[in-house]
């Protein structure tokens, strides 16, 4: 155990991901018991105020505390990017699993196309066409960032799961008598979740910036629900005069995003022996 | 060659005839009344029934379909509903912001990245290789419309290099419009541009560890001859993917960049188009896009073909 730990702290990318990344899921948990100022609170005659002793981070145009809205809004953007790994996940590793199961049949190519035909449709593309029909909400950003994630797990735990398929354990499963649905779930599935780890650290950081993406062009969590994108969008008219507005959100996604990246890294390194001497 | 260029091109349109199916469906099919959608709540039985005369929403909606798609390959994409004109008029000209644009960000994706890439592998370890490294994993994190922010707060607002937003057009001649969308390009390609300087390292290491690249240098070719010769050929394969990928991003992610620029192409036509509940013109762009996906793809998978003659035969 001790063994492990040390290796952990030897990642300098892993603990230095964690770090920036327990710093926002910690702002996320803190903002529902405490928020310095409540961010449905305007006050006129403190707009656009520069950062000071009173707002750490300066006000925006509506005199709302900018630490404030920053800490609700890493609620909004955590929140949407773990559903939409969620949705990825739930959908994607059954696919995957079933089509590496039914391997070269019919049912693996129509899994596999329809994969690719996904791919076809960027995340944007997909909040586009929902958006148009069913008007913006945060509700579907998640089912766009989502849709787009299931592709991207189907063909991991497809391809994790092709080649544990050919092992001799697999085959002592199967001799023993368990179908190949009861295999993937006893067997293949620890073996991947490695993998799936690695991959959902990497989606869930695409997820926070894509739901930054979304709601900067509207598409996203509608006001007065504060985001992180959409005070971005709103900061633009100011950005002249009131350059705070647009530094500080937008330092919060870069500081998280990196910071789930490094994890990803460091996660990979870790959790995978034979790309860790690769890499050396 | 022959025989896996007609396997790709049946599954180049296949993929085409699902794809608009499914764009049809989720915009035509899905909502029920498309009339109702455009009009709003308050719509008179009158105005809706009009609409939906004249969209031709009284017919069977595979009548629809077979309508719509014919009327696309002849270039015909309906009228748009809010401004009266033909839709595929309306494309072309916003065409000619969006597809310079993602071709200038393209270009700058590959005349950095490949070089970066390629250096950063040549002096593994070093300084300069971590400096890539950490460069370009703060490029991957952050978001590039902030970055164009930062940008047009730099180089329009403060510095006055360029203007801080709009297009100047190209009958003012292509410097000008080059111009315009330099800063758009750039904030597009930093996030590409640091995916691809950091495919480019890692595919360039793999393959210098191989044994042609060994054999290569017991022949008595330099460290370098070898690189360029044998390793850098072969490392282009996985290169070649992610810039096929990468264009279908840089198309799609024009909508974005576009909107901080107040530029008029198609990211702003599309918002416009969905705040004026347009649909004809929300789902003819939507096609356009996934069509220049797929084909893009395609290309790609041919080019392989020809790069590497292996993957011909083992598909």
């Amino acid at each position: 155990m001790t063994g492990t730990m040390q290796m952990v702290l030897r990642s300098r990318s892993l603990v230095l991901g964690a770090a920036l990344s327990l710093v926002f899921f910690g702002a996320a948990v803190v903002s529902f018991l405490w928020v310095p100022y409540d961010v449905t609170l305007m006050g006129i005659a403190n707009k656009i105020k520069p950062p000071s002793a009173a707002h750490w981070l300066g006000t925006d145009q509506f005199g709302r505390d900018i630490l404030s809205m920053i800490m609700v809004g890493a609620r909004t953007s955590i929140a949407v990017a773990v559903l939409a790994v969620g949705i990825g996940m739930g959908f994607g590793v059954p696919l995957g699993l079933w089509a590496a199961a039914r391997r070269g049949s019919l049912l693996d190519e129509l899994i596999m196309r329809g994969n690719d035909l996904v791919f076809a449709f960027p995340a944007l593309l997909i909040a586009v066409m929902i958006t148009a029909i069913l008007g913006p909400s945060a509700t579907n950003a998640i089912i766009a960032i989502g849709v787009f994630n299931i592709p991207v797990f189907a063909r991991l735990s497809r391809s994790g799961a092709l080649s544990l398929w050919q092992r001799d354990f697999i085959l002592a499963a199967r001799v023993a008598g368990k179908g190949s649905a009861r295999i993937s779930w006893e067997h293949i599935l620890p073996n991947i979740l490695n993998l799936l780890i690695v991959q959902g650290t990497i989606q869930f950081s695409l997820g926070i910036l894509a739901e930054a993406g979304l709601s900067y062009v509207g598409l996203g969590a509608q006001p007065p629900v504060p985001s992180w994108g959409r005070m971005l969008a709103e900061s633009q008219t100011f950005i002249t005069f009131a350059p705070h507005m647009a530094l500080f959100p937008g330092f919060a996604i870069l500081l998280t995003v990196l910071g789930l990246n490094l994890m990803g890294d460091g996660l990979r390194d870790l959790l995978d022996p034979k790309l860790r001497r690769g890499r050396e | 060659m022959l025989r896996f260029l007609l396997t790709r091109l049946t599954s180049l349109v296949l993929s085409l005839v699902v794809a608009s199916a499914v764009i049809f469906a989720v915009i035509e099919v899905l909502p029920g009344d498309p009339a109702a959608v455009m009009l709003g709540v308050n719509a008179q039985e009158d105005t809706l029934a009009a609409l939906r005369e004249e969209l031709g929403l009284t017919e069977a909606p595979v009548m629809r379909y077979f309508h719509w798609v014919t009327g696309l390959l002849q270039g015909d994409f309906g009228v748009s509903y809010s401004y009266r004109i033909p839709v595929a008029e309306m494309i072309s000209d916003r065409l000619q912001v969006s597809l310079p644009l993602a071709l200038f960000a393209l270009v700058l994706t590959v005349v950095i990245a490949i070089p970066v890439g390629i250096w950063a592998a040549s002096r593994r370890g070093s300084a300069v290789d971590l400096g890539v490294m950490g460069v370009t994993q703060l490029g991957v994190a952050v978001p590039n419309f902030w970055f164009a922010m930062l940008m047009v707060l730099v180089f329009a607002v403060n510095l006055r290099w360029f203007s801080a937003g709009g297009f100047a057009g190209w009958d003012e001649g292509i410097l000008p419009a080059l111009k315009s969308l330099t800063l758009p390009a750039i904030a597009l390609a930093l996030p590409q541009a640091s995916i691809l300087a950091r495919v480019m390292r890692s595919a360039l290491l793999d393959t210098l560890g191989e044994d042609f690249v060994r054999t290569a240098r017991a022949k008595g070719l330099t460290r370098r001859q070898a690189l360029w010769r044998h390793a850098f050929r072969n490392a282009l394969i996985p290169v070649l993917t992610i810039i096929g990928l990468q264009f279908s991003f840089l198309l799609a992610g024009g909508i974005i960049i576009e909107n901080v620029f107040y530029l008029p192409g198609l990211g702003r036509l599309i918002f416009q188009a969905i705040s004026a509940r347009d649909l004809v013109v929300v789902e003819s762009v939507v096609m356009l896009l996934v069509f220049a996906v797929i084909v893009v793809n395609f290309l790609v998978e041919v080019a392989y073909a020809l790069i590497d003659p292996r993957l011909r035969s083992a598909r």
